[in-house]
């Protein structure tokens, strides 16, 4: 590194640099993160389309009929039908994927509206006003999150089938709050700290109360962070197979629990499997382009912008 | 009004003798700044912390629910077992394995692909938000799709292209892996890889994106190659977030049941840690093996899991500066 940063002085000379720099501006800005993207391009392209390959491959065998779901080599250019979507929703099959789905989505919102209930409040006691010895606390949070689910769902089990809370939808979605809890404070804490201090002082002074300034000020600029931090629960929340496995059964299913169950009751079906995983899917990978850029927030837990 | 006392109870050195009741305002004053914490902290310790408490103690009980009296203090006999018994021994030994070669491989093509989507080119936004798809396929679904569409050896993806590359040039007998039951540790770990590539690669665009570049270009126009750029500029830089990738990934990794439960079922030497602890309690009813698993577990954990803390740390650190 030391060799290299003797470029400084550079920019210390009079005269011609000063001409330069116009011109250099203009060559860097094509110079630097443009060089060579032509050869960068086609190949971050090819190794797109390679990783996406098995998305598509499911949204396109999802549209093909059994016969031609199941060929070797694959027939790419069959016809397309809405068969296996009609025989996911029960046309024939006679297993509903709508509980299952219902359940999902009523775990997923319920918990993510508890969490946003119990996580907004405390993100504004650590950052906006914070509470002596703050960090300690968002390294509590976080360390919570850290331990895995795994040691501690036997507990959760017991408790669940003692409290006759097994296969209920709400001790499930107390769970779920508890997982995201942590992420949410932390994300929403990252947020609450953009608020401008001089805009609260300011509004302190004029003697504003504190839901006006919760409404004029802080709102405005945490609204977006509070929806990406929403979508993210949702989509954990969503995909979470192991509790849901243990904790519910016929009545509080969810839609994971209900897909692993899927295959071994119907059989392989190669299209119904991929209707069935684009479906399901569907929801989070809507959520989730829809909270891209906060998307790495979420799962690194605030650490990265 | 508050804010104003609240300025003089933190300057407080102001008054030298504080009035009992100055004191007992400053301490309303504490709790009403504690109250809109306290609901997440304790619903939090409640749900997180007792259980593992339970867990704890569980761990040290002779328990098979299927021989309820049977159940008493069994010492560390448990922990013993943990440490002894081949299936859980193997399953600790393919947690790390696991672990291990997904983090490595999923930073290092996530590194690569973040290096070309710094770059501009056309349709970027397109190819980057293609790259993230696979994260964003529900874990179970992806699981399913990876064993029966993908890895299925006799009509999956992966075998039909082979075939027909190989008929290209005319022949007949193309190769037919059968990943599912020859390599089933690979088949979970090049499914789980394909899942994390795309996180890592969007924390270590985060980090290339928040690079300096002033220092970039003055070592451009000092004529460094790009090798020697990236060797001495970048990768320092991104040293942190490429921590924060591995050890983040390890946690999550560690974690993994989806893909262990639904592409091998834990069979030919794929279990990991909670897949066996589930199978353990599940349907074993060993609940004390179970939990004592689990706090072996935890204790993994809380080692990845301080390294992952200081390097957040000092991120955070980072920002609170900023």
């Amino acid at each position: 590194m030391s060799t290299l940063t003797p470029a400084a002085p550079q920019s210390t000379t009079p005269g011609p640099t000063a001409l330069n720099t116009g011109s250099r501006r203009r060559g860097k800005s094509r110079m630097d993160p443009t060089r060579n993207n032509t050869a960068a391009g086609i190949a971050a392209w090819l190794l797109a389309l390679l990783f996406a390959a098995p998305v598509l491959w499911m949204i396109l065998t999802s549209f093909h009929s059994e016969t031609d779901a199941a060929t070797n080599p694959p027939s790419v250019a069959a016809n397309l039908t809405l068969d296996a979507y009609k025989e996911f929703f029960g046309a024939s099959s006679g297993v509903s994927p709508w509980p299952p789905l219902i359940n999902s989505a009523t775990a997923s919102i319920l918990s993510t509206v508890l969490v946003l209930v119990l996580a907004i409040p405390a993100a504004y006691a650590l950052s906006i006003r914070p509470v002596k010895k703050w960090t300690d606390v968002m390294f509590f949070f976080l360390s919570t999150k850290m331990m895995p689910v795994v040691a501690a769902v036997l507990p959760l089990f017991l408790f669940a089938k003692t409290a006759g809370a097994l296969d209920n939808i709400w001790f499930l979605i107390l769970m779920y709050t508890s997982m995201n809890l942590p992420i949410a404070v932390w994300m929403m804490r990252s947020f609450l700290a953009e608020v401008p201090v001089e805009m609260l002082e300011a509004s302190q002074i004029d003697g504003a109360s504190l839901l006006l300034t919760l409404r004029k000020i802080i709102a405005p600029v945490a609204m977006p962070g509070i929806a990406a931090t929403a979508l993210i629960c949702f989509i954990f929340s969503w995909n979470e197979l192991l509790l849901a496995r243990v904790l519910t059964g016929v009545m509080a299913g969810t839609a994971p629990v209900f897909l692993t169950g899927f295959v071994s009751s119907q059989g392989l079906f190669l299209a119904k499997v991929c209707a069935a995983a684009v479906v399901i899917s569907l929801p989070v990978l809507f959520a989730g382009f829809a909270a891209q850029d906060k998307l790495v927030q979420g799962l690194s837990l605030g650490a990265v912008k | 009004m508050t804010t104003a006392t609240a300025r003089i109870s933190r300057s407080g050195h102001s008054a030298t003798k504080p009035s009992k009741n100055a004191r007992s305002r400053e301490r309303a004053l504490a709790w009403a700044r504690r109250a809109p914490l306290l609901p997440a902290l304790i619903f939090l310790i409640i749900v997180t912390q007792l259980p593992f408490v339970v867990t704890l103690i569980i761990s040290f009980l002779n328990w098979n629910s299927l021989r309820p009296d049977q159940t008493g203090f069994a010492g560390l006999s448990n922990y013993v077992e943990v440490l002894t018994n081949a299936d859980l021994r193997q399953a600790i030994f393919t947690t790390i394995i696991l672990t291990v070669s997904v983090v490595l491989a999923s930073l290092v093509i996530g590194l690569g692909l973040a290096l070309l989507l710094d770059k501009k080119f056309i349709g970027r936004g397109l190819a980057r938000t293609l790259l993230i798809a696979p994260f964003l396929v529900v874990p179970v679904a992806a699981a399913l799709i990876w064993k029966h569409a993908l890895l299925n050896p006799t009509y999956g993806l992966v075998n039909g292209v082979l075939t027909w590359i190989w008929s290209l040039f005319g022949s007949d007998t193309p190769p037919q892996p059968d990943l599912l039951s020859q390599a089933p540790l690979m088949a979970v770990i090049i499914s789980l890889v394909w899942q994390w590539t795309p996180f890592m690669m969007l924390i270590l665009l985060a980090g290339l994106q928040s690079r300096p570049m002033d220092t970039v270009e003055a070592a451009q126009m000092d004529g460094a190659t790009s090798w020697a750029i990236f060797r001495h500029l970048t990768l320092p830089h991104l040293r942190q977030y490429l921590e924060l990738g591995g050890l983040l990934g390890a946690i999550y990794i560690v974690q993994n049941f989806d893909a262990v439960f639904t592409l091998t079922s834990g069979g030919l030497g794929t279990a990991n840690l909670p897949y066996a602890i589930y199978q353990t309690f599940y349907f074993a009813n060993e609940y004390g093996l179970a939990s004592a698993a689990g706090v072996v577990v935890v204790i993994g954990t809380i080692i990845v899991a301080t390294f992952a803390l200081r390097t957040v740390f000092s991120l955070f650190k980072k920002e609170a500066a900023r």
